[in-house]
């Protein structure tokens, strides 16, 4: 701060002073306070899941939710059970989930990628009729699409195959609508009348100049689609009703179904837990590390409509 | 250089101009060709059957329009309907209040960890829906769960909050813990698109931090809350993990029809009556539909 003082430039010292001032007085105790209440909310629920896949099932039951038991520490335990369980069929179930979710969001975030450049970038006859149907799909609810997709594929017998969960999965209108936006403001139409004028061909130049400015774009769709597949309950849900295809939310809901019945011979509200929580660490650790994609992306969607 | 290329660039461009235009279809083909083939092939299906009906006697036969009229009159559909209405009014509304406010605290710089606070926010929209619901339903437990045990300990009695009178709040906390988040950040997203200039001139002007926020940010996200409750009215007329998750917890509070989507689920799979459940898939679009036009009437108007 002293030797700032002797730059020669009396006014920007000033300002200087005052924002870093003004930044530290604008934090508010109460404020935090008050959402850090709030945060507990969203956050000792998930608390609640790792202290529980670290008991045994009496454990589970008779002692308090939050208090960890050193001396039934049953976690690595619980974590094995659930990866041998059933001859290991969790570790199958994750696995699908992987490939469904992969499959899904790679193929879906090509689809609109290409389709939403060839919407914001190029004018054919019939563009905004197809793109008014695509929007207007985005209402379309998923579940009241699913039963109809479901007997279309019964009739053409593709129902209990890893294509009934991918195909549908592959058709994001919200994500080529999302590309559409984002295609027609990174990619600069000048940039691509200069490559056009070098005699370069449309696809070397969505190839070559477009996909590069589009990439945080695509990173949102993967992103939407991935959690969207890795989540999704109904379609699988309908769809299969072979166990070593079931994802593993579907599988989860199945256990869940068992240990409430009291039907196996093991108790399994443990599975149930300790499963869940390993289900949710995957996608929790990319949101951390992706979690600028998801605003960048978001904003493209909801500010320009 | 503009000069010496002005006389060729014209009929140049116009022969690229035709020819981009077949390149457009080239690029929006195979998306609209998966569209054809999983959206718009499977709605004209059902459309198809949901005309006719299949008899114990005599097979299927063409129903006209008889599917539509009895879902209209079907009371279990109402219900559900009226039950997802209940929902919307209550829970959709208390959902994005929160996360405005949420948005707000954190867009206004006067937080200490924000982004600590904005992740944990976010965090539960990275929970599976069928985990969420498996979760909370061993939060609620009666006698075991965690609700129950602290009420315990500070003297008071819990209420049972998966008896048939708390299923629908219960419910509704676990699709608000679920997607607060996410909605928040759909708003934050918005306001760091506010440009500075107007803050300073708010500043100018002497307005503080509630008056900014009133009449500068909340202005500024209503695109982004049009669209977060659009999105809402479709999900929660489609609910169906969450209910679905908790009737094998609590069979008795949740029966087959307690969501359009559940009933609907139950026609097909469990009564095989195909016909009546792609006429009752429609019926709940319409619905959906219906209640997003006027929302987006009444949006619209009040704006103008």
């Amino acid at each position: 701060m002293r030797a700032a003082a002797a730059v020669p430039a009396p006014r920007a010292r000033v300002a200087v002073r005052v924002n870093l001032r003004a930044v530290i007085r604008r934090r508010s105790v109460p404020l935090t306070v008050a959402m850090f209440v709030c945060v507990a909310y969203f956050l000792l629920p998930l608390l609640w899941l790792v202290i529980a896949s670290t008991k045994s099932d009496s454990g589970l039951f008779h002692s308090f939710g939050f208090s960890v038991r050193l001396d039934d520490f049953r976690l690595w335990q619980n974590v094995r059970d659930v990866f041998t369980y059933g001859n290991g069929q969790y570790a199958r179930w994750l696995l699908n989930t992987i490939f469904y979710a992969v499959a899904s969001a790679g193929g879906a975030a090509a689809l609109a990628t290409v389709g939403g450049y060839g919407f914001a970038k190029f004018d054919f006859v019939g563009k905004r009729a197809a793109f008014g149907v695509v929007v207007v799909s985005i209402m379309v609810p998923g579940i009241a699409l699913a039963i109809p997709i479901y007997l279309l594929f019964a009739k053409i017998g593709i129902v209990n195959t890893p294509l009934s969960i991918i195909v549908p999965s592959l058709v994001s209108p919200f994500g080529i609508y999302l590309m559409r936006v984002y295609a027609a403001d990174a990619v600069d139409d000048s940039l691509l009348e200069a490559a056009r004028i070098d005699g370069a061909g449309e696809l070397r130049i969505f190839a070559q100049i477009a996909l590069r400015l589009l990439a945080p774009g695509i990173v949102t769709v993967v992103l939407f689609t991935l959690v969207a597949t890795w989540n999704n309950y109904f379609l699988p849900f309908i769809m299969l009703n072979n166990p070593n295809l079931f994802p593993v939310t579907v599988g989860l809901a199945q256990w869940n179904a068992q240990a409430s019945g009291g039907g196996g011979a093991q108790a399994v509200f443990s599975l149930v837990i300790t499963g869940s929580l390993v289900s949710v660490v995957p996608l929790a650790v990319a949101f951390l590390f992706l979690q600028r994609y998801w605003q960048s992306g978001l904003s493209a969607g909801s500010v320009k409509t | 250089m503009a000069t010496t290329l002005a006389p060729t660039v014209p009929p140049r461009a116009r022969r690229h101009g035709s020819r981009r235009g077949l390149k457009g279809y080239l690029f929006v083909a195979p998306f609209l060709v998966f569209f054809a083939a999983a959206f718009i092939a499977p709605l004209g299906y059902a459309a198809y059957l949901s005309l006719f009906r299949s008899r114990l006697v005599g097979g299927t036969v063409f129903a006209g329009l008889q599917n539509y009229r009895d879902v209209v009159h079907d009371a279990a559909f109402r219900d559900g309907v009226l039950r997802m209405a209940r929902f919307l009014i209550t829970q959709v509304p208390a959902m994005l209040v929160l996360a405005v406010v949420f948005a707000l605290a954190i867009d206004s710089g006067r937080l200490w960890a924000p982004r600590f606070v904005r992740l944990s926010i976010f965090l539960p929209y990275a929970v599976p829906s069928v985990v969420a619901a498996l979760m909370w339903g061993y939060l609620y437990g009666p006698t075991f769960g965690p609700i129950t045990q602290t009420a315990h300990h500070l003297g008071v009695s819990a209420p049972n909050l998966l008896s048939d009178r708390w299923m629908l709040p219960s419910i509704g906390n676990i699709v608000t813990w679920e997607f607060v988040g996410y909605n928040m950040i759909i708003f934050y997203a918005a306001l760091r698109t506010i440009p500075p200039e107007r803050y300073e001139a708010a500043a100018v002007d002497g307005a503080g931090a509630v008056r900014t926020a009133v009449h500068i940010k909340l202005p500024a996200l209503r695109p982004a809350l049009a669209l977060t409750a659009i999105f809402s009215i479709i999900g929660t007329f489609q609910l169906f993990t969450e209910p679905s998750v908790m009737s094998t917890v609590a069979p008795s509070a949740i029966d087959r029809s307690y969501t359009p989507s559940l009933y609907a689920y139950n026609l097909a799979f469990t009564d095989q009556r195909l016909n009546y459940a792609a006429a009752l898939s429609f019926a709940m679009g319409a619905v959906i539909v219906l209640v997003t036009a006027v929302f987006v009437l009444a949006a619209s108007r009040r704006r103008s």
